[in-house]
């Protein structure tokens, strides 16, 4: 235990003193976030929010959340994995009583600790232009929303792992994950609140992962109504799913490691 | 010229036979073209299925900005990424010595070295969408329309390229900017949808700031036989000035490159 915890600290003190490094990098990176913010401005100007039993400050609400969550669950771990594997870097790591992934993991956390500068900024931002005529959640909400937006982002790095073993097996498996942005893009709720969709392709996107990923967590910081037992448990069924898998191809996909580079 | 050419032949000759070694790629991206469409269609539909609209945009009109998106998009995938993303990596290694040190211009070097076929599905149905759109909403454009609009296509082509030129010759002087093009193409993603939708500040930093209007909504505008003087001149003025911008940031560059020995 005593352990773990110092490795824990070693590895993200480590990779968020790597992460400062690329800053400047970063917080482009948080304006590469920004669909949810022009979606907003899309909603609006549609003058669709009276429709959707939205009022324009909820549908405000809503898509700053969103953003937010967006920014907190970006996981790249796939192009990094790849990148590793084929230049031979993952060759020491696995030599390590440590599971790679860990490191990863860690670096995404550290990354997102840079973020925070930017994001508060973006978001005091638009709040100031918006108009924050319609008040913040109060904090219990907002600080289970931000709880809910970390275990989205665990799951968001659980299911590109799944499909970053793919890496073993080809050379470009990142391409993979560009079809796995579609339905992440279209339906979690980043382009359009649930409640926009048409029955049917609701209950579509409702039985994919991807609502647990940005609309749950969107909503409960948002401070809309949510059934919060009912998406925990979403979250923790898909988990439950996707983690044996992980491990499975992880021990699949070593056998058929060659360390190709150095 | 001609030595250009016979280049230009081998470049692509030999960047074809290096991508066709991946056959399962062309399945991935053809996917990813059709999953984005559908997506970036049903979306559309949410706005037009309540008789809202966009901007005053037709459903077939909207269609039309949405089939030249995506064969920007396809354009993109071919020769933008693959070159243009690769900059980086040459000022990082150092490589981008040999590059200068080549008897050809370096700027054509760095943006027609690679050609990945794998964009061509998305221009392909980004052609067809726009020839069905067009003929859904009426429109018969004659043939100078045509070929006005083609003018204005080529202008857009030209301001995307030269944004992305620019952003990653700015690697020179931040040496870690490899995502900076993937902002680029995130905050493009605003051009999905006609101009006018969004509201006026942001139509106007949409028009002078970052031109999504002129990629996209001038030249639908041209197919549907809707042009305006002002708007074509200034589509070509804006091509004109932003190649002219692209060349003249690259030779400054330069005289700032100091290659990556240490």
């Amino acid at each position: 235990m005593k352990r773990s915890l110092r490795l824990a600290r070693v590895l993200l003190s480590v990779q968020y003193a790597y992460m400062l490094e690329y800053r400047a990098e970063i917080a482009l990176w948080a304006l590469s976030g920004l669909l949810p913010l022009i979606m907003l401005a899309l909603w609006s100007g549609a003058g669709a929010a009276a429709d959707l039993s939205l009022s324009p400050a909820e549908l405000r609400r809503y898509f700053l959340a969103a953003f937010v969550v967006r920014q907190f669950t970006v996981v790249w771990v796939i192009h990094i994995f790849e990148e590793d594997a084929l230049q031979g870097r993952l060759s020491p790591y696995l030599l390590q009583p440590l599971h790679p992934f860990w490191r990863y993991l860690a670096a995404h956390i550290a990354e997102q600790a840079t973020r925070v500068p930017f994001v508060l900024a973006i978001v005091l931002a638009v709040w100031l232009l918006g108009a924050g005529a319609s008040g913040w959640p109060p904090p219990s909400t907002w600080l289970l929303g931000l709880l809910v937006t970390i275990l989205a982002f665990l799951l968001r790095f659980l299911l590109q792992s799944v499909i970053t073993m793919a890496c073993f097996w080809s050379e470009r498996a990142a391409a993979l994950e560009r079809l796995l942005l579609i339905p992440y893009l279209f339906l979690s709720g980043l382009v359009a609140p649930l409640e926009a969709f048409p029955p049917g392709l609701r209950r579509l996107a409702l039985a994919t992962p991807f609502p647990s990923m940005v609309d749950f967590p969107a909503r409960l910081l948002s401070g809309a109504e949510v059934d919060l037992l009912g998406g925990l448990f979403t979250m923790a069924a898909w988990t439950v799913l996707l983690l044996p898998l992980f491990l499975l191809l992880w021990r699949a996909g070593l056998r058929r490691y060659a360390a190709m580079g150095a | 010229m001609g030595r250009y050419l016979r280049s230009l032949g081998a470049f692509w000759s030999s960047s074809l036979a290096m991508e066709l070694e991946y056959p399962l790629n062309a399945l991935i991206e053809l996917l990813s073209v059709l999953g984005n469409l559908a997506g970036s269609v049903v979306v559309l539909a949410l706005f037009y299925g309540r008789g809202h609209g966009l901007g005053g945009w037709s459903w077939d009109e909207a269609l039309v900005v949405l089939g030249i998106y995506t064969l920007l998009d396809g354009f993109t995938s071919t020769l933008l990424q693959p070159n243009l993303g690769a900059i980086v990596n040459h000022v990082r290694t150092g490589s981008l010595d040999f590059v200068l040190l080549k008897p050809i211009d370096s700027q054509f070097w760095l943006s027609a070295r690679s050609f990945s076929p794998w964009g061509l599905p998305g221009v392909l149905a980004g052609l067809a969408l726009i020839g069905l759109a067009t003929r859904w909403a009426g429109a018969s454009p004659a043939l100078p329309t045509l070929l006005g609009a083609g003018l204005l296509l080529l202008c857009s082509a030209l301001i995307l390229y030269s944004l992305w030129f620019v952003l990653a010759a700015t690697s020179i002087w931040f040496v870690k900017v490899w995502n900076a093009t993937e902002v680029l193409r995130s905050t493009l993603v605003a051009g999905r949808f006609p101009v006018s939708a969004y509201p006026p500040a942001l139509r106007t930093l949409f028009t002078l700031v970052l031109p999504v209007a002129f990629l996209t909504t001038v030249p639908a505008e041209a197919i549907l036989g809707r042009a305006t003087p002002p708007w074509v001149l200034a589509s070509l003025g804006m091509a004109l000035l932003s190649l002219t911008l692209s060349r003249a940031l690259w030779r400054h560059a330069l005289r700032y490159y100091t290659s990556a020995s240490s």
